[in-house]
């Protein structure tokens, strides 16, 4: 499988009054065609604002991307020219969002809004957009397309509106789909639902995802490498079996201890991680972690360490050695 | 010595009846733990208001300490609210943005007792301690905290006048993956430390199921099952119960890659057009034909493990 995307040391700042906020500070990561990568991190952490880095949708101001490589089939999306971006947001690179009542246009019909893309972007006639309309609804699991397609958005629940959104997302064969945090404001068993369909489409129709969110069992079931982010920067990565098997970041450490699980028996007292997450404003010089780290070192708070290989395609920014 | 009872609660609205809760029956021990777990719309927010008379239910009874509190006068009601309060979910939303962290933990004092100035103070003081935050932040504004220490906040003021019941309403899913260990642990220790008893609303059915010692599961207004926390999660019954353990991911892909999943079908149905007889026959995967016609009682098919389903 060849590599679809490259992110070389990504920088998203945000300039605001209180300061500048470096919500992506130098992030790197690959992702083969087929390929499903996590992006795992708390609020803040940055894993959103890399994402939007990549289609190029940071609102500008206050928000910059002020350094960094992002290659895609062979161009750099940052230096493309902004007809060439367009050409490429939702038709080789689709994204859906966590909240579909607010990325979907409320005043009109989702026949409307899926036909946008294919007439984009596909140069379809009213005719046969319709028909591959009717084939993206019932390929997501919409029941009753031909009544449905004339239907606004809050006319559909909140799963089914992710489904329109995935429709839509996959309506022009994308290489990558980017899904932000898509199951976050649905009920778990409709969350089920909504990661199987992206799952069987996105496998059968060979697209790149990328997973972006905090809950550490959708990562565990449906990727196959993943990325943990903190304070704007990767703090671990590797095959998703191997991290949680042997994490080797303090974080990761700390994030899966702190995790009640079904499947074991119950702990006597949960391990949460001490302190607070980060004032991204107000970053402590080194490692961004240190504050709130027990295997802290006198190292830490001087110097920011940087990705170093730990095992297998697993990479850690750690000073600290962990046990295997 | 037992606590609330509810029976037969519909709540109704003009146009339409919504049945919020639909007929519940249910008791929480003194010092213990209820768990009720659903998804969004199954009543379980409704349900905690109701018992602390939030919303005046349409019909029932809930037993507070041996006492009716749906029959209870508004001035008697508002004594006994000293003993049973409330924590919200969302910690932007339930602090006055206006109040400093102070006068927010303050308020339950000044209104339910005599307690000022010097005492007053020491009390504010000892109970930011008890939640872990500094006494030295009371003159911050809630925006001045983080999400974690505004849900201390929270906790703080329903503990001020020691109350015996706290319903917690879905308290920790605002909150990042790694405060809510922080906040489970500190409910735990309080409620050890307080000798409370916890109504504990959530969705989340990993965490339920630690901070629980019995959870009860809701769906479309009724109570599907109820049952002793290792019970309910080792041998499960009522269908809909177990869909839901299957749809909860674990963090751990090896696991996940040998579980058998249940994949429900179709969308929770309104509350306004429920199905007839029981009301997951339209979704469940193994309803027969009794299930579309009658309603399912809740039996008793182990000592206190309770399902209402004809199969079970």
């Amino acid at each position: 499988m060849g590599i679809l995307l490259q992110v070389r040391d990504l920088k998203t700042y945000f300039y605001t009054d209180a300061g500048v906020v470096k919500a992506v500070d130098g992030v790197s990561y690959d992702l083969k065609e087929g390929e499903t990568l996590g992006l795992v991190g708390e609020s803040g952490c940055g894993k959103s604002v890399s994402a939007l880095s990549i289609l190029r949708l940071i609102a500008n101001p206050p928000g910059k991307i002020v350094g960094g490589e992002i290659f895609f089939e062979g161009k750099d999306l940052l230096k493309i020219s902004e007809k060439e971006i367009r050409n490429i947001r939702g038709n080789h690179i689709a994204m859906i969002f966590q909240e579909p009542m607010t990325s979907l246009n409320p005043v009109l019909t989702i026949g409307l809004q899926i036909g946008e893309a294919l007439e984009l972007h596909r140069n379809m006639n009213k005719k046969e957009a319709r028909e591959e309309i009717l084939r993206l609804l019932r390929m997501v699991g919409i029941p009753d397309p031909e009544r449905r397609i004339g239907d606004y958005p809050h006319q559909f629940s909140g799963g089914m509106r992710q489904r329109v959104m995935i429709a839509m997302a996959l309506s022009c064969n994308p290489k990558l789909l980017i899904a932000d945090e898509p199951t976050t404001a649905v009920d778990v068993t409709i969350q089920a639902q909504l990661l199987e369909v992206v799952k069987e489409l996105t496998s059968r129709l060979g697209t790149a995802v990328m997973l972006i969110t905090h809950n550490l069992g959708v990562v565990a079931r449906h990727v196959n490498r993943m990325a943990v982010m903190y304070a704007g920067r990767i703090v671990e990565q590797g095959p998703a079996a191997e991290v949680y098997a042997h994490p080797q970041h303090p974080y990761t450490i700390g994030l899966l201890a702190s995790v009640p699980r079904l499947d074991k028996p119950r702990k006597e007292r949960l391990v949460p991680i001490d302190g607070q997450p980060p004032n991204l404003i107000l970053l402590p010089p080194g490692c961004s972690f240190m504050p709130r780290c027990s295997y802290r070192m006198e190292i830490c708070s001087k110097e920011r360490p940087e990705l170093r290989p730990v095992g297998d395609g697993h990479f850690t920014a750690c000073w600290a050695n962990m046990e295997r | 010595m037992y606590f609330p009872m509810t029976k037969g609660i519909i709540r109704q609205q003009k146009i339409a009846e919504v049945k919020a809760v639909d007929g519940v029956n249910f008791f929480i021990r003194k010092g213990e733990t209820l768990g009720l777990v659903g998804e969004s719309g199954c009543g379980k927010t409704t349900l905690g208001r109701c018992l602390l008379q939030l919303i005046r239910p349409t019909s029932g009874e809930v037993y507070f300490e041996g006492v009716d509190l749906c029959t209870m006068a508004s001035d008697h009601l508002r004594s006994i609210r000293q003993r049973m309060q409330i924590i919200f979910q969302d910690p932007f939303d339930s602090l006055d943005p206006r109040m400093t962290a102070g006068e927010i933990v303050a308020e339950p004092l000044r209104v339910h007792t005599r307690i000022r100035g010097r005492e007053l103070r020491e009390k504010i003081a000892e109970l930011l301690k008890i939640v872990g935050l500094d006494p030295s932040m009371k003159d911050r504004y809630p925006h001045q905290f983080s999400g974690g220490q505004r849900q201390r906040l929270g906790i703080a003021r329903a503990l001020a006048i020691r109350p015996s019941f706290i319903v917690c309403d879905e308290p920790i899913s605002a909150l990042d993956v790694s405060i809510q260990a922080q906040i489970i642990n500190l409910l735990e220790d309080l409620q050890g430390e307080f000798d409370l008893t916890y109504l504990f609303i959530a969705h989340d059915l990993s965490v339920v199921r630690h901070i629980s010692h019995r959870v009860a599961v809701m769906y479309l207004g009724k109570i599907v099952e109820v049952a002793n926390r290792d019970a309910l999660y080792r041998v499960a019954k009522h269908p809909y119960t177990i869909a839901l353990l299957s749809a909860v991911p674990i963090p751990d892909p090896i696991v996940e890659a040998s579980r058998e999943r249940i994949i429900l079908r179709g969308e929770i149905p309104s509350p306004i057009a429920l199905p007839p007889g029981c009301n997951f026959h339209p979704r469940c995967p193994i309803g027969v034909e009794i299930c579309q016609k009658e309603i399912p009682s809740p039996r008793e098919i182990e000592e206190g493990h309770w399902v209402a389903c004809h199969l079970a």
